[in-house]
């Protein structure tokens, strides 16, 4: 068998500081894979602090938000052939060794591998609200898809070629990470979880606040709702 | 039942509201003219102009309209026309700006894609003549 091709997408928004650590260490894990970066309309060195490791980047001309960057990431994807996309964020908190064990997971009966938090005990500590918000948008989806997600807000992935062609033509932009999980699993893709651990976000600090939390969380059930009520 | 109320709209009124309604129909017109205002938007905006300018011009439509729906008040029943028709003009444009969101968003996206293919090219370009 051949082994299969492998795009890294690493879609990020002002991430100078961390961006470089985190394409390093990927390199450390496999030279095999290709990296992509999408600079989602920065406004710091992100971009050249990315050309000068000399990976592969796509720059947006304004910040389209997480959802059109990785789309753009996975519209690259499409277009080189990739067999296979992960998805990595920027800032540091997806630790890359667990990828090769994340691609191992993506058999030939899976079409997309999310590396969830809190399929065993991992050291992550959640605020409150976080483990709140998580349940309820993981018994919303359970609820309305019939499967158990128990992560559907970890934006650590791995799309089949299947997946990544179908999310070329529709991927929610708003709060993708679970409301693809919803059109995914409408569609009778197969997903399923790997544990990894996540580290705390290198650098800088998250801009939620308790208030804007609730309100997303409000805002996602919402939208994992409308999903599953969307036509095909 | 009539209320007293009923012939509020007095003859002052309703020439206020003929030339007001005039005036936002050749505003539009205007606009459709110098072409500021696409075709099938200004649709909803026409009808809207024709609709407070039958009004104003039949007033006997609107007492009659406001019995019919039960408003003893007749203004309020052009009020409730009006800010009907108000929201389906802004629900029409929620409509139109997600599309052209959708829109913009493939063109940054497919951008991106050919800016790093054109700059592939012309590295190689460069490499190659030298």
């Amino acid at each position: 068998m051949t082994k299969k091709s492998v795009c890294i997408i690493i879609p990020a928004y002002n991430e100078e500081k961390s961006i470089s650590s985190v394409i390093s260490s990927i390199r450390k894990i496999s030279r095999r894979y290709d990296v992509i970066v999408i600079n989602d309309g920065s406004d710091d060195k992100t971009k050249e602090v990315t050309e000068q490791t000399g990976t592969g980047i796509l720059n947006l001309s304004f910040n389209l938000g997480i959802g059109g960057a990785v789309q753009t990431g996975l519209k690259y994807a499409l277009a080189k052939d990739y067999d296979i996309a992960v998805q990595v964020d920027a800032d540091g908190q997806h630790d890359p060794r667990h990828i090769p064990q994340l691609i191992a997971d993506l058999d030939s009966g899976t079409d997309m591998v999310i590396g969830s938090r809190f399929i065993n005990k991992t050291n992550y500590k959640a605020s409150f609200l976080r483990r709140l918000g998580i349940t309820i948008f993981s018994n919303l989806i359970l609820f309305t898809c019939g499967k158990k997600i128990f992560d559907s807000t970890s934006g650590y992935r791995v799309f089949n070629k299947k997946t990544i062609a179908f999310l070329v033509r529709n991927y929610p932009i708003d709060f993708p990470e679970p409301e693809s999980i919803v059109k995914l699993l409408r569609n009778g893709f197969v997903i399923k979880e790997t544990p990894v651990e996540m580290n705390r976000r290198a650098t800088g600090e998250s801009s939620v606040t308790p208030l804007k939390a609730l309100y997303f969380m409000a805002s996602i059930s919402v939208a994992i709702l409308i999903e599953s009520m969307k036509k095909y | 039942m009539y209320s007293i109320l009923d012939n509020s709209l007095t003859l002052r009124t309703q020439l206020f509201s003929i030339v007001g309604s005039i005036l936002l129909l050749l505003i539009i017109i205007n606009l459709i003219r110098r072409e500021y205002l696409k075709e099938g938007y200004s649709l909803l905006w026409l009808l809207m102009g024709g609709l407070v300018l039958i009004f104003s011009l039949f007033n006997e439509l609107l007492f009659s309209f406001s019995n019919f729906i039960g408003i003893d008040y007749a203004p309020a029943a052009l009020f409730l026309v009006l800010i009907i028709g108000l929201m389906l003009i802004s629900m029409h444009f929620s409509v139109a700006i997600s599309k052209h969101e959708k829109r913009i968003k493939e063109l940054a996206q497919e951008n991106a894609l050919l800016k790093s293919m054109l700059n592939k090219k012309e590295r190689k370009r460069k490499t190659s003549k030298k």
